[in-house]
């Protein structure tokens, strides 16, 4: 017996047995390793990637025109281009590049590289390129707008009328990638301007060369010794997807990775313990919020929609379970935002709520379809949502779906209550008073498809306010239009606006120098030191 | 095609010899000609009728209306359910499975590189659950109603009932985290990333053919936890249907003659009685290691392990419809192949169908 009971123990021992003790060693002095959820990423191509992990990839990999760099994300200066100057009507843009710059190949940055570079992701019009053909760019008319002058001069004309801000801001975003022509040419499949080639290759000039792509696996990055910033520090990055925060934290704690981005609260709470971990954060820019259709009998009323906005507990749940990764912020820019303003003006008020029920003739309340993307902490904000509407007589059925579903049921404006986030596209108001502020054709297949029209509140007027704002030439009329507009869609529009998130980052102590910027525009990895 | 009248009575003698086995032939032909039909259909339907829309998957949510109305021409979702399948058939004959979504490759390539690291991990799993699933089985049923069957089963319910989600995590903070014996997710340390040359795609048997030492340690060692914990749930299994197999030979008359003869217990148990139910338990193996192969997705979740379950995962939560039907025509080559593997070896273990057949 003794002998089958041994044989037992050996039965569940053995298979862990196999391995010794292994030496855990650091990750290599000249290596930062990065624990991220990267699945999300379709293409590293600047002039079709716009998935947040493949921005803030082709961020590091790609030099822009302009940029805000890392030094100090408030600034705009110049990227490849030294310097520029606009014509008196801010229509036509002169930039001026800096000499001597080098692709990774070890050719020369020239004026007719970052022609090609804009008036590809035109050409190509996949999904960024309205970033762009909002200026009046089309297939037809961009090679005429966007030329090279000079083997280091570029001239950019714009047809619309736009900010001058916000035309520089647009030259900051992926787009705005300079991308090495010959090398995307000598790639080029069936008129493709190198696009199949360049989903995972990189012919770029920035901070670091990209090494290799495996989908749902990792991107490996080299560091560019001729950059123009000089060399980063760290000669390798990776990024490694670690589906599992869990899996990252333990990664973390045992030093296998530098840098966890996923955790959560409750993995974060006890690593703030560890001195060998160092936790921080970092604003996002990404708006949290609730969409009413203006379609249905009961949120067609204002005063419904007033009451529903008294109906949650923004406060509650950022000092619970939403703890250091969200700030109450209830206007539609995220503040760090030029011309953010911090306006809160709702808060839970569930007697209030109950009056401007009653004044809106649903004194016992109603029923409302809540779809949700099942992943947290949406469906936290939903239940919590739920209980507290329900103090008034809103009963939410709470639908959860997966994400890209819960899009497909708004994009077709087939919801009543909707939980969704938001993030801008480049860094300037417009990106986002553009979307919520934004319906002037209210029909079923209008040109551009923004929130205001998913949610039926059509606003010609605000929208005219909304343009304005886009073409206003001083800046601080621009910024006071904006406060205006964030007022106006705050108190009268069909979104209970709620948060603003924050990024937690968790990185060894001996890792130093990330910069978690508000977009993955900024998120920059050539600071990082060991 | 009449294939019975291949072997009609008045055809030629060597027409007659050879008509049995192409008769089977074609009959396991027909079969997986079938199988495959149904496989593409039933997938390719509810890959359709999946509420997530696959345009949105490759635009996203920005897209403008015109740039999300090109693609969905472009991958021929405008045209007739019917005409989409049928073009898919096609291509699917000609070995095309298209191009995935999220990584812009063939998903052939996709599942070639993908489906070795499942393989490994199953593997590993597979030889861990047979070499102690099936002695701790044949115990449980020799000691039927004592201590050591009330534990093998308690034992092996655990392992049948608890979620491998959680078991991944646990086994990572006591054998990763705190006793360091493992190393932790993925197949490899970065250090040793991209150094051995792909030739097999399990790591462990291309770093021994590469005479990387380093690297084999290392990817043993990373191996070696998920493989026992998704061992765990298929020893669980074995264990349990090699006690069930094993109580009902060894109620056999053949049994008692065996021992009344003088034969050794040990003989008779794990020499007569374990070879007859060999049989049976061939087809459990196969199936479980089926199973292991398409059912690893939580564990390759908790332990970044980039093999099928989690691309499969991953392509259907982005509806990844070519990678989605490719992966699961794979499990369904997997699962034929696996079942025609155990009718190979039936005659193996069992006299009889060596004669019959």
């Amino acid at each position: 017996m003794s002998k089958r009971l041994s044989f037992a123990t050996l039965a569940v021992a053995l298979p862990l047995a196999f391995a010794s003790p292994v030496a855990h060693a650091a990750t290599p002095a000249d290596t930062v390793v990065i624990a991220k959820q990267i699945d999300d990423i379709l293409t590293l191509d600047p002039g079709e990637a716009y998935e947040l992990s493949g921005i803030e990839i082709a961020t590091n990999i790609y030099d822009r025109l302009l940029r805000y760099e890392a030094e100090d994300v408030t600034k705009l200066v110049g990227g490849v281009a030294e310097s520029w100057t606009i014509s008196p009507d801010g229509k036509v843009y002169n930039f001026k590049l800096r000499p001597n710059l080098k692709f990774q190949s070890g050719a020369p940055v020239t004026a007719e590289d970052v022609a090609f570079s804009l008036q590809r992701v035109v050409l190509m019009n996949k999904t960024p390129a309205f970033l762009f053909t909002q200026l009046g760019w089309t297939k037809d008319n961009v090679k005429d707008l966007v030329k090279a002058t000079g083997p280091n001069a570029l001239q950019v004309t714009i047809t619309e009328d736009f900010a001058p801000s916000l035309v520089l801001n647009l030259m900051t975003s992926i787009v705005a990638s300079v991308v090495e022509k010959k090398v995307a040419m000598a790639n080029e499949v069936n008129g493709d301007l190198g696009n199949a080639w360049l989903k995972s290759h990189s012919a770029a000039s920035g901070a670091y060369r990209l090494v290799a792509w495996k989908p749902n696996e990792s991107v490996t990055l080299e560091a560019n010794p001729t950059f123009r910033l000089g060399a980063p520090a760290m000669k390798r990055v990776v990024v490694r997807h670690v589906p599992e925060p869990a899996s990252q934290r333990l990664l973390l704690e045992k030093g296998d990775i530098d840098i966890a981005r996923d955790l959560s609260p409750d993995q974060l709470a006890p690593l703030a313990e560890n001195k060998a971990i160092r936790i921080e954060q970092f604003p996002g820019a990404n708006t949290w919020y609730a969409a009413m259709n203006t379609a249905d009998e009961h949120l067609k009323n204002p005063k419904v929609r007033e009451a529903m906005k008294y109906l949650v507990d923004y406060n509650g749940m950022v000092n619970s379970f939403l703890k250091g990764r969200f700030i109450v912020q209830e206007s539609f820019l995220p503040l760090g935002f030029f011309s953010a303003i911090a306006y809160n003006p709702y808060k839970l008020d569930v007697a209030k709520a109950k009056a401007l029920l009653a004044e809106a003739g649903y004194p016992n309340g109603f029923e409302l379809k809540f779809d949700a993307p099942n992943t947290s902490p949406f469906t936290e904000i939903a239940q919590s949502m739920q209980q507290t509407m329900g103090q008034a007589g809103i009963k939410l059925n709470i639908v959860p779906s997966e994400l890209k579903q819960v899009i497909g049921v708004y994009r077709a404006r087939k919801h009543q209550l909707l939980l969704i986030s938001w993030g801008p596209d480049y860094f300037d108001p417009h990106t986002n008073a553009d979307t919520f502020a934004h319906n002037d054709d209210n029909s079923d297949t209008p040109k551009v498809r923004p929130l205001a029209w998913r949610n039926h509140w059509y606003i010609p007027d605000v929208t005219k306010d909304m343009l304005a704002a886009a073409k206003e030439l001083d800046t601080k009329k621009r910024a006071a239009m904006y406060a205006d507009l964030q007022r106006k869609v705050t108190d009268e529009g069909p979104f209970i606006i709620m948060f603003q998130n924050t990024a937690e980052v968790a990185s060894r102590a001996n890792v130093k120098g990330f910069k978690g910027g508000i977009t993955e525009d900024l998120n920059f990895y050539r600071t990082i030191k060991k | 095609m009449n294939v019975a009248a291949l072997a009609t009575p008045s055809a030629h003698g060597w027409v007659r010899q050879i008509a049995g086995p192409v008769h089977r032939v074609l009959k396991v032909l027909f079969s997986v000609l079938l199988t495959f039909l149904g496989l593409t259909c039933v997938t390719f339907v509810i890959g359709r009728v999946i509420p997530i829309d696959p345009v949105l998957a490759i635009v996203g949510d920005k897209a403008p209306p015109d740039v999300y109305a090109r693609v969905r021409a472009e991958i021929g979702l405008d045209l007739p359910l019917p005409v989409q399948y049928w073009r898919y058939l096609m291509k699917v004959l000609h070995g095309d499975f298209g191009n995935s979504v999220i990584t812009s490759q063939p998903v052939l390539a996709d599942l070639l590189h993908v489906f070795p690291a499942t393989l490994e991990l199953s593997l590993l799993a597979l030889i861990i659950g047979v070499i102690f699933g099936v002695p701790i089985g044949v115990i449980a049923a020799t000691h039927r109603g004592r201590w050591q069957d009330q534990v093998i089963r308690f034992g092996s319910l655990l392992g049948y009932s608890m979620p491998v989600f959680w078991l991944g995590l646990v086994g990572l903070l006591a054998f990763y985290a705190k006793l360091g014996w493992v190393e932790g997710p993925g197949r490899l340390d970065v250090g040793f990333d991209d150094i051995v040359p792909t030739v097999t795609g399990l790591i462990v048997v291309d770093s021994l053919i590469a005479g990387e030492h380093d690297v084999f340690v290392n990817a043993l060692s990373h191996l070696v936890l998920p493989a026992s914990i998704l061992g765990y749930l298929s020893l669980a299994y074995v264990a349990r249907m090699t006690r069930s197999f094993m109580l009902s030979q060894l109620r056999q008359e053949y049994v008692l003659a065996a021992l009344a003869k003088g034969l050794s217990p040990f003989r008779v148990v794990w020499v007569h009685a374990l070879g007859n139910a060999w049989v049976q338990l061939i087809t459990v193996i196969a199936l479980t290691f089926g199973s292991l192969l398409e059912g690893a997705v939580l564990t390759e979740t908790v332990f970044a392990w980039p093999g099928l379950g989690l691309y499969m995962k991953n392509s259907l939560f982005n509806a990844d419809l070519n990678a989605v039907l490719g992966g699961t025509m794979l499990v369904g080559v997997v699962y034929i192949g696996l079942n025609m593997l155990s009718d190979l070896l039936y005659p193996l273990v069992d006299p009889r169908a060596r004669e019959s057949s």
